[in-house]
């Protein structure tokens, strides 16, 4: 009877996006054992002991467990109301076959349109920048990706380094040079008693775990799309890399781009994101950010790639201090701006002036229309023009 | 060097009535109040984690922010249990040589010197002898599976250390044995009790968290931190404490950076005993503020105005004259 409600229970929590498999299922009914059924609070506590395994489904699994405790039918009718808005792991939405699925079928000489014309050069900034203060709630409007973009997505995040610097870790790795390492050294002598050469380890240099912000306000509409694909293939490709994205709101869309299909990841996250093209509040976002995640994810020297054009009024000096903070709490601080002209650029926005001594590198990607442009940008070599720029 | 499947020679001590502290807990409230026989006020929940841990032999991660109490509670239940208490503070590239065992190269290469010296020609047998179990040195990890009765095992602060460190605690964690490749498995001859926790600077692998019981530790409420304060404080009034308690509470329902844990409540509370305050008063308080917030933006918001209307709020409710 008990087995049959936990079964039941775990299935509801597993539909509503908790990661419970038999096995929870199993410690669960030994959890009961050992507890027993005459006080309900204790059930409680085994039963999120054994379930949950993160501080942020703890919402979700009391009231499931409040109400199941109650009458597990209601429990399941609540479930399905619930279900469009609490997403799990498994579901994927349905969509529309992407558009490279019906170009990969059709014949290889069809060329997909460029995504957007170019730029004229003269441009200082867009001439989209406009910054509203209502809060637009709006979706992306993306058309899914052309097979060539997505080759090309996938191949610049596959073989492109992302734009930060490599950081020395704690942890050894053999080298020609450096520590001697005497349990290998004793392996190598009792294996051949013959040679004496030490076996030497030097600390490891390896990219840190990075943490990409992307603004997604009205001003970069153009270049959003671009940028989260590239910020999909460095999720897909590396682990440790959180994907924030932020307009008038910060959202962490990380668990959408586990996917690996880029249509169905980008998807994901654009029915979790709610103000696509709106306006830009970057001061109130990054506070945001400095005080609710800075902490959890800045952890083992990570590295902050934020991706923005910086246009914001800076009202009272916020964002250059919420910026100050953030260089501080980040290991190092990457700036890739989209918009701002490469050569002979003058910081005019109050936004880009407070921002700008605060990054450790500045990355302008002049006139980003394409995947093509931002491989170019990522192709310099690293320090560039940021040195002249800052101060 | 000894190969195949090699029998172990046995921990040095193992007697048959090893767990047996351990077990006799057999009820939440057992456990509640061996936590309180050590001044360690918790929650039910918290107590029926640490009990289904007990029970399950399974690990019990904490997790919370820091100050609220999750190191102490390992060493209160392993002063409540009288078992020895081995600890692993962990750091980033920590490893198998820090934590669980090491070989002794210097003894290792000792031993070949007397063996040359008495011309010894069995090499198999001084290999056997160079890695035999005395030439091991013993850290925490491996310490906790060699111990005659159950220890309280504390790794602390997981989210330091980084990610294949994860990976190398999942055998310990799930079989409480570990493989040395010289050697062989060592399974534990009474299984520690683990206790792990995590500020949650990163998110600790999920394969590590599946074989772990989970409680989230939270800020306790009024009544449980007046409590608390009574018996890590035992200096203070009656009335002071309530009046620290209070505004601390309060002070964590403001926008901090940082709001202040139960540890901090205890520092503060013995900050102003030293002090020798009575009541709460605006100017003891700024000065004293260092021992609660260790961020300048939460000092200056809390002299630029809050401090005096949290007291003020004290004031209507009759804590504070």
């Amino acid at each position: 009877m008990i087995g049959d409600n936990l079964v039941h229970f775990a299935r509801v929590l597993r539909r509503a996006g908790l990661p419970v498999g038999p096995d929870r299922v199993l410690a669960a009914t030994a959890a009961l054992e050992c507890v027993g059924m005459a006080r309900r609070d204790d059930v409680h506590a085994a039963l999120s002991a054994v379930m949950v395994d993160r501080h942020e489904q703890q919402a979700l699994f009391d009231a499931a467990f409040d109400a199941f405790w109650r009458d597990p039918k209601l429990l399941e009718q609540m479930m399905r109301e619930l279900l469009p808005r609490v997403r799990g792991r498994g579901n994927r939405p349905e969509t529309a076959p992407p558009r490279r699925l019906a170009q990969a079928l059709a014949a290889p000489a069809m060329h997909a349109p460029a995504a957007a014309p170019p730029e004229p050069d003269a441009l200082r900034f867009d001439a989209s920048f406009t910054f509203s203060e209502r809060e637009r709630l709006q979706r992306a409007d993306f058309e899914t990706m052309t097979t060539e973009e997505f080759a090309l997505a996938r191949r610049l995040a596959a073989e492109l380094p992302p734009p930060v610097a490599e950081v020395r870790r704690r942890r050894h790795e053999r080298a020609p040079r450096g520590r001697p390492d005497l349990r290998a050294t004793m392996q190598r002598m009792a294996r051949a008693p013959a040679t004496l050469a030490p076996v030497t380890t030097r600390p490891r240099r390896e990219l840190p775990p990075l943490v990409v912000l992307l603004d997604i306000s009205g001003s970069m509409d153009r270049y959003a799309r671009l940028l989260l694909h590239y910020a999909h293939g460095l999720a897909r490709r590396r682990c440790g890399v959180r994907v924030f994205t932020f307009g008038t709101r910060l959202t962490d869309i990380s668990r959408c781009l586990r996917d690996r299909d880029p249509d169905v990841a980008i998807a994901h996250a654009d029915r979790l994101v709610q103000d696509w093209k709106g306006g830009t509040r970057i001061a109130a976002c990054l506070a945001e950010f400095n005080r609710r995640w800075a902490r959890r994810v800045l952890g083992s020297n990570a590295a902050v790639l934020l991706m923005s054009d910086g246009l914001d009024r800076d009202e009272g000096g916020a964002l250059a201090e919420e910026a100050a903070r953030l260089h501080r709490s980040a290991h190092q601080l990457v700036w890739l701006n989209p918009l701002l002209r490469y050569d002979g650029f003058e910081p005019r926005a109050a936004g880009v002036r407070a921002l700008l001594p605060h990054v450790d590198r500045f990355l302008p990607v002049h006139n980003l229309a394409s995947l093509a442009d931002l491989e170019r940008a990522l192709r310099r070599p690293h320090g560039g023009p940021r040195t002249d720029l800052k101060r | 060097m000894a190969d195949g499947e090699p029998v172990l020679p046995p921990a040095p001590a193992r007697d048959g009535a090893a767990a047996e502290s351990v077990v006799a807990l057999d009820s939440v409230d057992a456990v509640a109040s061996l936590l309180a026989g050590q001044d360690y006020v918790c929650d039910r929940a918290l107590a029926t984690a640490l009990f289904l841990g007990l029970k399950l032999a399974r690990p019990l991660f904490l997790e919370g922010e820091p100050g609220v109490g999750k190191t102490e509670l390992a060493k209160s239940l392993a002063r409540g249990l009288g078992a020895p208490l081995l600890r692993v503070q962990c750091y980033e590239g920590l490893d198998v040589a820090q934590t669980a065992y090491e070989w002794n190269v210097a003894r290792q290469m000792m031993e070949i010197r007397l063996a040359e010296a008495a011309h010894e020609v069995d090499r198999e047998r001084l290999a056997r002898s160079l890695y035999a179990r005395e030439m091991l040195i013993e850290r925490p990890l491996l310490q906790a599976l060699t111990q005659p009765r159950s220890p309280v095992l504390l790794i602390d602060e997981l989210d330091r250390a980084d990610e294949p460190f994860d990976a190398f605690l999942l055998e310990v964690l799930a079989e409480s044995q570990i493989t040395i490749p010289e050697l062989g498995t060592i399974r534990a001859s009474a299984p520690p009790v683990t206790i792990i926790t995590s500020n949650r600077t990163r998110e600790v692998h999920d394969a590590l968290k599946r074989r772990c019981l989970y409680h989230w530790v939270g800020y306790p409420d009024l009544e449980r931190e007046l409590e608390i304060v009574r018996r890590r404080a035992p200096g203070s009034s009656e009335r002071l404490a309530l009046q620290v308690v209070e505004f601390v509470q309060r002070m964590r329902g403001l926008d901090l950076f940082k709001a202040p844990g139960v540890a901090e409540t205890i520092d503060w509370t013995n900050a102003l005993i030293a002090l020798q305050a009575i009541d709460l008063d605006p100017e003891t308080v700024h000065d004293t503020l260092g021992v609660l917030l260790k961020y300048q933006d939460d000092i200056a918001r809390l002299r630029g105005g809050d401090t005096a209307r949290l007291l003020d709020e004290l004031r209507a409710r009759g804590t504070l004259a």
